[in-house]
């Protein structure tokens, strides 16, 4: 019998392998080497090893408290055994990805007058020997990937002018690029790159045009100083392009008729040169938002057949409850097709030529009015990513149905650092369609054919990312039982759940060690998932209590 | 008659400072702990400019928003019952506090009866203030619930009950929204100590 394990003190990694550019670019299967495994954001390992036809046997192999409460979403990240965990409150964690140990710990010392809104990380970056951190007080940090000891710590903005961050940094080309959220404090937005070794600024590109610059004439006055446009999901990224592509925020203050005109380049696709910032493309999905429908998930890089035409496509399932396909292309990005996957009142048709909607008047929202619109306000899906799978060539789709919202514009004086909606909180409304038997949805898409094939539903909402993987399984948790589950990824038949401590809000993983196949994620339920328990609590008169606290839980098939 | 009155009416005058002095006597005893209490948090603004320091013992309160922004409050201008009054504090050479947001306090006036026996003692004239800054994620409190007397903050819909010592009553947060004792000098509330309890965020 092999002797009970014990307790190490941490010592760090004793070997490293450094994560190159070509790594990242074509990563080994067995590792997870940034948010969504890939630069085309498929969220999609080709690791084999648990099908539908094992996946019953999944069990834990370890798991780790990380100490913290509020809303876990960030992925494993694993290079070559070594796991990286970023956690609320700007903890990273590195463990070693097949016996749980703890290598090390790194915990930021937030300062103690800051404002967490959302008080949670979405995931590290790698880069060489490093570890990359954009923080709730705005800062970049670069980590000793072995040690976890501080290499450089650079300021991006002023965390008192509400500026912060939350996303995982996307690296490429020796660059660390993020972006800034504070949309709802009337920040300025942009997207910045910052040089992986000394933390210097390598270029910086706002999303809000200044007076003179292309799209300023979709800002009226001052309206462009406190537009927001916010950026807080990791880009994808085009290498053959050498296009990074951003998915970008609503404008500031939520009401769109304080700040006539199409407020470019919120609720966008930004396609930025990597190298140096450039915008070389862009598509609005909507404009003038007035319904807080931030469209900050980066598209999804899928080829998709429109005829006998192979598209190199952007596709989004938008918070606006659209489902996007874009073109991208050297010089721009075109529109393709789009169609709601929700229930969508505010659209009355998109333009088939330019992909630009025009909207029911009656349901957008205005100052000095209740205006009801579906989805809420939370959208057909918010930032929890989707994922897509080569093999069943099936776009997964973490999705919230039957639910409409309300608001009421109000005029509010912008302070910085100050919240600053536009309308009131007691104004925010949200209901459950009449007669809706669920709620959460996975739905699973054949893009080349614009057809639903399959579609999972939950009574309870769902915050769940998606993971799909070559052995032909879907993984999601996202609902208020606290449960993960995996599904067959043809037909979406449930073949698998565990009930964890938490409710999964979190981006799953699967790396392997070893041989074998391990499949990772945090259950730790906040932030919005928690926010819209309590709002639907609110409209059914119930209460429900989903406890939080993170765990990272690692599951394999039993041998 | 009339001097008379006007006499007596000069020594009830007094009376009620008489009164307000053996008050503050009484809770003067708890002073010294109250003053460790504050003390045993370590504030990194402390040490520095006046502007950024907390809330100390002797400190008044001016308005920290609308048109009488900067004026010290007085207990009348704090309506019964709420809603509540956004304050800083400003220290006895009348150095406004609003050089840190955990400085942000509410002062609201309730019933006496109202008040929990221990909240009673660290009011007066049914006047209690509190941090303005949620103990879950450091949001601004900005809303009150008037039907049920209490606190919400508008991130993530955490309550507190300024009747009872700021108690946790609904949502995430963790602990207690902190107090700043209050006495009364000449009908303006003063602080008697400094924050019960750190103010904003709990660090892991």
């Amino acid at each position: 019998m092999a002797p009970a394990p014990r307790a190490k003190p941490t010592a760090g990694a004793t070997a490293y392998t450094p994560v190159t550019d070509q790594r990242l670019v074509n990563p080994e299967p067995e590792n997870w080497l940034m948010y969504r495994r890939t630069y085309d954001g498929w969220g999609y390992s080709p690791l084999e090893q648990v099908t539908p036809g094992n996946a019953a046997s999944l069990v834990p192999v370890w798991t780790f408290s990380t100490g913290v409460a509020e809303g876990h979403q960030s992925p494993p990240i694993v290079n070559n055994g070594i796991m990286f965990v970023s956690t609320p409150q700007n903890q990273v964690l590195a463990l070693d990805a097949k016996s749980g140990e703890l290598l090390w710990r790194y915990k930021r010392d937030l300062p103690e007058d800051l404002f967490q809104l959302h008080p949670t990380n979405r995931g590290v970056g790698l880069y060489e020997d490093r570890v990359y951190l954009a923080t709730l007080d705005a800062h970049v940090v670069a980590l000793d990937a072995k040690t976890g000891k501080v290499v450089w710590d650079q300021t991006v903005e002023d965390y008192k002018k509400g500026y912060y961050m939350t996303l995982a940094p996307l690296v490429a080309k020796g660059k660390v690029i993020v972006g800034v959220s504070g949309g709802e404090l009337g920040i300025r937005g942009f997207i910045q790159a910052l040089d992986a070794k000394t933390g210097g600024t390598a270029w910086k590109t706002y999303t809000v045009p200044a007076p003179g610059e292309p799209g300023s004439d979709t800002w009226k006055g001052d309206t462009w100083k406190t537009g927001g446009v916010s950026v807080w999901i990791t880009g994808s990224y085009d290498p053959a392009l050498n296009i990074t592509y951003w998915g970008t925020g609503n404008a500031a203050q939520w009401i769109g008729d304080q700040r006539p005109g199409d407020n470019l380049y919120s609720a966008s696709v930004l396609g930025l040169d990597v190298d140096t910032g450039k915008l070389r493309g862009y598509h609005q999905y909507h404009w003038n938002d007035s319904w807080d429908w931030d469209e900050v998930s980066a598209p999804i890089l899928i080829d998709v057949k429109r005829g006998d035409r192979t598209v190199k496509a952007l596709v989004h399932p938008a918070r606006n409850g659209y489902l996007w396909v874009l073109e991208r292309r050297a010089d721009g990005i075109g529109f393709v097709d789009a169609k709601p996957y929700v229930n969508q009142t505010a659209f009355k048709s998109v333009d088939p030529r330019t992909g630009r909607p025009e909207y029911d008047e009656t349901k957008k929202p205005v100052t000095g009015k209740k205006v009801g619109f579906c989805p809420s306000l939370w959208g057909g899906k918010d930032w929890v990513p989707a994922a897509y799978s080569p093999k069943t060539n099936l776009l997964y789709i973490p999705a919230n149905e039957n639910l409409c919202g309300s608001l009421v514009g109000t005029q509010q004086k912008y302070e910085p650092g100050k919240l600053w909606l536009g309308s009131e909180i007691k104004d925010i409304g949200l209901d459950v369609r009449n007669g809706a038997g669920h709620i959460g949805e996975i739905q699973a898409w054949d893009m080349n054919t614009r057809t639903k094939v399959w579609t999972r539903t939950f009574e309870s909402h769902n915050w769940g990312p998606v993971l799909a993987t070559g052995g032909g399984l879907v993984f999601a948790g996202g609902t208020n039982d606290r449960y993960f589950r995996a599904f067959d990824a043809k037909t979406g038949e449930l073949v698998w759940q565990w009930r964890t401590n938490s409710g999964i809000t979190a981006v799953p993983s699967s790396y392997s060690v070893d041989g074998v196949q391990y499949i990772a994620v945090q259950s730790g339920w906040g932030v919005d998932a928690q926010r819209m328990q309590d709002s639907l609590d609110t409209a059914r008169g119930t209460k429900t209590d989903v406890p939080q606290g993170g765990v990272i839980w690692v599951f394999a098939v039993k041998q | 008659m009339g001097d008379e009155l006007a006499g007596g009416s000069s020594m009830n005058r007094r009376e009620p400072r008489r009164a307000m002095l053996r008050g503050a006597l009484a809770i003067g005893v708890g002073l010294p702990l109250l003053d460790l209490c504050a003390r045993a948090i370590p504030e990194a603004s402390a040490q520095g400019d006046p502007k950024s320091q907390r809330p100390q013992n002797g400190d008044r309160f001016v308005f920290r928003t609308g048109n009488q922004t900067g004026k010290v409050i007085t207990v009348a201008d704090i309506p019964v019952g709420g809603p509540p009054v956004p304050a800083f504090p400003m220290d006895p050479s009348g150095v406004v506090r609003d050089g840190s947001r955990l400085n942000q306090l509410l002062l609201v006036r309730l019933t006496l009866t109202d008040l929990s026996e221990e909240t009673r003692g660290r009011s007066a004239e049914g006047v209690v203030a509190y941090s303005g800054v949620c103990t879950h994620t450091g949001c601004d409190i900005t809303l009150w619930k008037a039907e049920s007397i209490r606190f919400r903050c508008p991130c993530h819909e955490s309550e507190f009950d300024p009747k009872d010592a700021g108690r946790v009553v609904g949502g995430p947060a963790p602990r207690r929204l902190p107090r700043v004792p209050v006495k009364v000098v000449d009908g303006v509330p003063v602080a008697a100590a400094g924050f019960l309890g750190r103010p904003g965020f709990q660090p892991t």
